[in-house]
């Protein structure tokens, strides 16, 4: 397993405060996402366990640029991944950050 | 043969040869019939050294009784064996090799022997003469690779020797077509002997020997996919098919290639394709084995005729209640031809839509990884661009006024289609700057790199990131942008140039799911107008009879 | 849009939990956010779920309050350690002094956790003490099971001790799995690959007829939801009897004559037969429907 913290910074801030969500299992080529919010700062902080080992900066680009597509600041993102593609990661993230943003603060 | 060619009576001597071994054949057989305890006598007898024996065996059925019973022949008087054959596929095959009783082996593919084949090779214990497409292998049956003796498997004999084939008469016609006018032997082994057939398939007269076998002859379900195993992504990349190139350019008449992929495009006809307002407009005419993904599609009436190379385990009663949409005899069953299905694929269809497991940035498609010499099947024949094509189709001259927009002849062209994740589990990425085909081809002492499809004739790579019109590039640095424009997170993907591809995108050349008006959000698997196995028996009115291993009720 | 209705067998443990209980009404006890995952599994560098692979909580279903717990069999087969089992037996604890009209566990587990089996065992113990002492409280225990792993090993224990089990034509119930039995006996005593005779052994339509299951739905939520608000109503009405010495006794005799009866039966055919269906071959693709109106009409 390999576990790393990647901090993007976004410039705005969520003015809202919504109640943390999950989103996705983790099983084989899955992962959940559960995002919260009260990081503090603008920035997007996103947790990453995941028991592919070496594939960092492939990490990098697609949380970089799921940031762009969601520009989330004050959101702390966590990852329990379980192999999952660059594909199933950025559509899951997708789905967890709408999810998220559904919820009445 | 130079004796031969000194010697004009010599004309007939491989007809004299062939009459000297059905002489001794005789003393093991009544008539044609042969019983299963002789059978490897008759082998010994009727087959002398150096001859070509093609053993029919494609990737559905086999002929596995008699590739048991050529294992257990006498190595000291049959050796030497030309094999010739489209698969490779039982372990018998290369136990024969292993025992020494073959040098040469032409075939086609090699599917779940790959890696034993690969390891013959390397020790030179075998060697290939050419790793063939099937209609490159059945064209040499009739040219320089003519079986000698022929080892084939049918549903039934009747007692003068007429063979039933049934659903899966696949390559049976070709294989004994090649050998029975040639001087060659024909032996069949059958499933049951009866009084009257349901149908004539090859008449007795190019039939040398037929052996009732013990049990009846495998044939593998190779075609069915179980739609639970279909993913979110698949699912997309269906969307994107669907919407981006058959919506697109049109297409009526086309084949689909073995696998998930491909199924979920068959299950989205009747659900996605349906509210597009598509149906009628696409997906009409196919050439495709029966695949169980397809009932849906052909219930909500998508579908008006399907002709196929083999059957599918567990679609017979189906098939035979649908007379209007598949090739049905007047007995009630299919009639298959893996040869002229392949032919129609290569002539009659649009679009060849496949999957594979590398791309190079010419487009190059290739499945072969080190260590496996894998072949090809029947892609190459579906995914190439039919020179000799005469007749037009939409579809077809609109794809050659994109492919070329300043020729002064005008003239179509097939669409050739990959459809790929891209990146497989465990991050094995789908795009490559160097195929794996080329450590093969080294390692193996090969000619040529054993590419599926080449790049010049794939018009399109669709992957969960979006389409790719190849053939609407104009230079092959376009060529290779577009195909890193949907490349996603390879490192061939990662290293595009981001100014170039958004040029791409302008232009229509690369589309993302945004840019054709999806929204990936709707890809789930509610989609599906199956979601089951056993969703696909409901669908065919309790007529589908899908294979135990396939079933969870 | 041809879209079906939210299927059970496919659908998340979440998802089961929204679509079954009245909207809006589930309230997640030890929720993702506070992390209650393995440390066993963490120990052994394997990937963790935030909430153990199992949900509890308290939600309405049909106005009546129940306690609610739902396994994620997609999660390590839903099978049960440490912390997922703590959850389990402190929902059932929970029900003791908050009384609620039922508690319901959406089963979906091949049993004990390997990777943490001792706590695992422990924790299955302790559920199937827990499950009669909530029983003998006069709180019905239903176990509803439809998802891809069934209920085998300890959890398959657990869910017969259950008040009500509702269970859809592709959920299973069993002790050993079909392939365990065939690795330790041998083909000839379970093929595991013949699927169609997995299910004629385990699964949902076979047990509805021995009795195992109380009642038989269509595998979407919706008919999951309706069988549990009608249970539900059952048992509003009639408390549950304490269960005495005569009543057990009663049931054991009971479950004797079957073993007897079925003794030498290699295949859930016969039990189809002698509970009245004649043409086997279409028990299995009988709508459920059709099958429940022959077995009620059967006496």
């Amino acid at each position: 397993m390999e576990q790393f913290v990647m901090t993007f910074p976004v410039g705005n801030r969520q003015s809202e405060i919504h109640p943390p969500r999950v989103c996705g299992v983790v099983s084989s080529g899955n992962l959940e996402v559960l995002v919260e919010s009260g990081e503090p700062g603008d920035s997007c902080r996103i947790d990453v366990h995941t028991p592919a080992e070496g594939f960092r900066d492939i990490w990098n680009a697609v949380l970089g640029d799921f940031v762009e597509r969601h520009p989330v600041g004050g959101v702390n993102v966590t990852i329990n991944d379980a192999g999952a593609t660059p594909a199933v990661v950025s559509l899951r993230l997708d789905q967890a950050v709408e999810l998220f943003r559904s919820e009445k603060p | 043969m130079n004796q031969l060619s000194e010697n004009p009576a010599s004309w007939d001597a491989q007809m004299r040869n062939s009459s000297a071994r059905r002489e001794r054949g005789a003393a093991f057989a009544r008539g044609r019939e042969v019983s299963a305890e002789d059978i490897t006598r008759l082998l010994e007898a009727v087959i002398e050294p150096g001859d070509r024996v093609c053993i029919e065996g494609n990737n559905q059925k086999q002929a596995d009784f008699l590739s048991r019973s050529l294992l257990k022949t006498d190595p000291s008087r049959v050796r030497d064996l030309h094999l010739l054959q489209s698969v490779l596929a039982l372990p018998e095959h290369l136990d024969i090799i292993e025992q020494g009783q073959v040098s040469r082996v032409d075939f086609s593919f090699s599917g779940p022997q790959a890696g034993r084949l690969a390891t013959l090779v390397e020790q030179g214990r075998i060697k290939i003469g050419a790793i063939h497409t099937y209609l490159e292998l059945f064209a040499r049956y009739f040219i320089d690779l003519t079986p000698k003796v022929a080892l084939v498997a049918a549903q039934a004999a009747d007692r003068d020797g007429n063979l039933y084939t049934g659903p899966n008469t696949e390559d049976t016609p070709a294989i004994v077509e090649a050998t029975a006018f040639k001087n060659g032997i024909v032996i069949a082994q059958v499933n049951e002997v009866v009084d009257k057939l349901p149908r004539v398939d090859i008449p007795a007269d190019w039939v040398d020997y037929f052996v009732k076998a013990p049990t009846p002859h495998y044939i593998e379900p190779l075609f069915t996919r179980d739609p639970a195993q279909i993913t979110e992504i698949q699912i997309l990349m269906a969307m994107i098919a669907i919407k981006g190139l058959y919506a697109e350019y049109g297409i009526t008449r086309l084949n689909h290639g073995i696998g998930f992929d491909t199924a979920a495009i068959e299950l989205l006809l009747p659900t996605y394709a349906a509210d597009l307002g598509l149906k009628g407009k696409i997906c009409t005419h196919w050439a495709l084995n029966p695949h169980p993904t397809l009932i849906p599609a052909i219930e909500a009436g998508f579908v008006q005729s399907v002709h196929s190379f083999g059957s599918e385990v567990g679609m017979e009663r189906y098939i035979a209640a649908r007379p209007d949409i598949f090739f049905v005899g007047r007995d009630g069953s299919m009639r298959s031809n893996r040869a002229f299905s392949q032919v129609a694929g290569h002539y009659a269809c649009d679009l060849f839509i496949g999957s594979t497991l590398q791309i190079d940035l010419a487009g190059n498609s290739s499945t072969a990884t080190k260590g496996r010499i894998s072949g090809f099947g029947g892609a190459p024949n579906m995914g190439s661009d039919a020179r000799g094509r005469r007749h037009a189709s939409p579809a077809w001259l609109r794809a050659g006024r994109e492919a070329r927009p300043h020729a002064a002849m005008p003239r179509g062209q097939k669409l050739v289609a990959q459809i790929v994740e891209t990146s497989r589990e465990h991050m094995q990425p789908a795009f490559v700057e160097r195929l794996d085909a080329w450590d093969l081809a080294e390692s193996a002492g090969m000619e040529l790199p054993p590419v599926m499809i080449y790049g010049e004739d794939v018009t399109h790579i669709i992957t969960e990131e979006g389409i790719a019109h190849l053939l609407r590039c104009e230079t092959p640095e376009e060529r290779e942008q577009a195909i890193r424009g949907v490349a996603g997170y390879t490192q061939v993907g990662l290293a595009r140039d981001r100014r170039m591809v958004e040029n791409l995108r302008d232009r229509g050349i690369v589309r993302y799911p945004q840019d054709l008006g999806i929204d990936k959000r709707m890809a789930t698997r509610d989609l599906l107008a199956a979601r089951s196995i056993k969703d696909l028996v409901l669908a065919s009115g309790g007529l589908y009879n899908p294979p135990k291993h396939f079933r969870n009720w | 849009m041809n879209v079906k209705p939210t299927c059970y067998f496919e659908a998340s443990a979440r998802t089961r939990i929204a679509k079954l209980v009245d909207p809006d009404s589930f309230s997640e006890l030890c929720p993702p956010h506070l992390r209650h995952s393995s440390p066993h599994l963490a120990r052994l560098n394997a990937p963790v779920a935030f909430d153990d692979g199992v949900m509890v909580g308290r939600a309405l279903l049909a106005g009546h309050p129940v306690l609610i717990a739902g396994q994620e069999g997609k999660f390590n087969g839903g099978a049960v350690g440490e912390v997922h089992g703590a959850k389990l037996c402190g929902l059932l604890e929970r029900a003791l002094s908050e009384r609620p009209a039922a508690v319901l566990l959406l089963v979906d587990s091949g049993g004990v956790r390997l990777h943490e089996a001792n706590a695992g065992l422990i924790a299955i113990s302790e559920l199937m003490r827990a499950v009669l002492r909530t029983e003998e409280a006069g709180i019905p225990v239903f176990a509803l099971i439809g998802g891809s792993c069934g209920a085998f090993g300890g959890m398959g224990i657990v869910t017969l001790l259950c008040t009500e089990v509702v269970i859809s034509e592709q959920g299973r119930i069993g002790l050993s799995g079909p392939e365990v039995i065939e690795t330790v006996k041998g083909v000839d005593e379970f093929d595991s690959r013949d699927r169609a005779l997995v299910w004629r052994i385990t699964g949902g339509k076979l047990r509805r007829v021995l009795g195992d299951a109380t009642r038989l739905v269509d595998d979407d939520i919706a008919s999951f939801r309706a069988a549990t608000a009608e249970l539900l109503g059952k048992h509003a009405e009639r408390r549950l009897p304490a269960s005495d010495l005569a009543a057990l006794t009663e049931e054991h005799e009971q479950l004797s004559a079957r073993a007897r009866r079925y003794d030498t039966a290699r295949d859930g055919r016969i039990v189809f037969e002698e509970a009245g269906f004649t043409e086997l071959e279409s028990v299995a693709l009988m709508p459920v429907d059709d099958f429940n109106r022959h077995l009620e009409g059967t006496p």
